[in-house]
């Protein structure tokens, strides 16, 4: 282990747990993290995941920091209002811990490029706001044998699963992406910023957990809260075909599924709906 | 008859239910938003109207979430 002294300084509260160490610190510090959204999870994920160390954080967002972002991406500050994600998220990790390297991807996740994009990191966090992307995500990290944490939240509640090769998949509890318009988003129903906060950082712990090899992983266990009762359950998942991909026997699409235009007919789709009072 | 949904026994005037009308009942505005999961095994969305649940079963409702970073279609 090759640690400046700031570096032991900066990490010591690391370093004295048992089952991170120097030896853990040292796994982080060359670790590659991939963080997918740079909005409500990817903000405490990214900030958690910067504070610890993580030496190579990659970014993928697409979009520019928008001023109703900020009751709860807390990677963008007021000044950042209009600037992209990214840039702004960079800024941010970077003052916060310059032993961080970080690598921007400034456009949407597609089922052309992101077997590319995830295959050069050692984790990846999922936090964004449509299903379509849930399940490129989820479909890709199956075909390249990644683990992955995956997160939601809407209103008072959160839920995440981690997923390691050969355990539960978010396709074992959600087979396909929910029908056009049944699903409210949070810029439709509305979220408690802290929200994103408590569920960023349980996604980043795993992360971390997983670098570390500390603890067990929420693996074939999908975790629920409702921040209205602060009730928390863990509930067990069973392993299925779709934690396979086609190719070794499993249900796992092997051609990557766009569901892309899909979605934006859902917005579509959605709307009426409401009209229709199928949705509250 | 005595149902177990998310960790919690409810109790319910009918012996037997399916899916959908037990949805339907618990008020879930519209059964695609969920993924249901009876006695441990994860039901497929097409078996909601035909799968009867009674007395001592187990559900866990567990709704779609977004969350995290919105985009725009464009």
């Amino acid at each position: 282990m090759d640690f400046s002294n700031d570096q032991i300084e900066r990490y010591s509260r690391h370093i004295l747990l048992k089952d991170v160490g120097g030896i853990g610190q040292q796994k982080l510090l060359e670790s590659r993290v991939l963080v997918i959204g740079a909005g409500g999870l990817g903000s405490p994920i990214a900030t958690y995941l910067a504070a610890a160390g993580v030496g190579t954080i990659g970014i993928v967002d697409a979009d520019v920091v928008d001023l109703s972002n900020l009751q709860r991406q807390i990677l963008h500050h007021t000044a950042d209002v209009g600037v992209m994600k990214v840039e702004s998220a960079r800024a941010t990790i970077e003052s916060l811990n310059p032993d961080v390297k970080v690598e921007l991807h400034p456009y949407l996740i597609k089922a052309a490029n992101i077997r590319d994009i995830i295959r050069d990191y050692d984790f990846i966090l999922e936090g964004t706001d449509n299903f379509p992307t849930k399940f490129l995500v989820n479909d890709a990290c199956i075909l390249e044998d990644k683990a992955f944490s995956q997160g939601g939240i809407l209103r008072f509640k959160g839920q995440t699963m981690t997923h390691v090769p050969g355990s539960a998949s978010y396709r074992c509890v959600y087979r396909q992406p929910p029908p056009p318009g049944s699903v409210p988003t949070c810029s439709e129903a509305g979220v408690l910023g802290a929200i994103a906060g408590i569920l960023g950082t349980i996604q980043a712990a795993e992360a971390i957990k997983y670098i570390t090899g500390a603890g067990e992983l929420l693996t074939n266990r999908i975790l629920t809260f409702d921040a209205l009762t602060m009730e928390f359950r863990t509930i067990p998942v069973k392993k299925t075909d779709w934690a396979l991909p086609e190719s070794r026997g499993g249900k796992s699409p092997e051609n990557l599924v766009e569901y892309e235009q899909a979605y934006c007919d859902l917005e579509t789709a959605r709307a009426e709906r409401k009209a229709a009072g199928f949705v509250s | 008859m005595i149902l177990q949904i998310n960790g919690r026994n409810e109790t319910l005037p009918e012996d037997k239910l399916t899916i959908s009308e037990l949805l339907g009942i618990k008020k879930v505005p519209d059964p695609g938003m969920i993924s249901v999961q009876l006695n441990g095994e994860i039901l497929e969305r097409v078996e909601f109207t035909s799968k009867v649940v009674g007395d001592g079963d187990e559900l866990e409702f567990l709704y779609f979430m977004g969350g995290g970073s919105g985009r725009e279609c464009r």
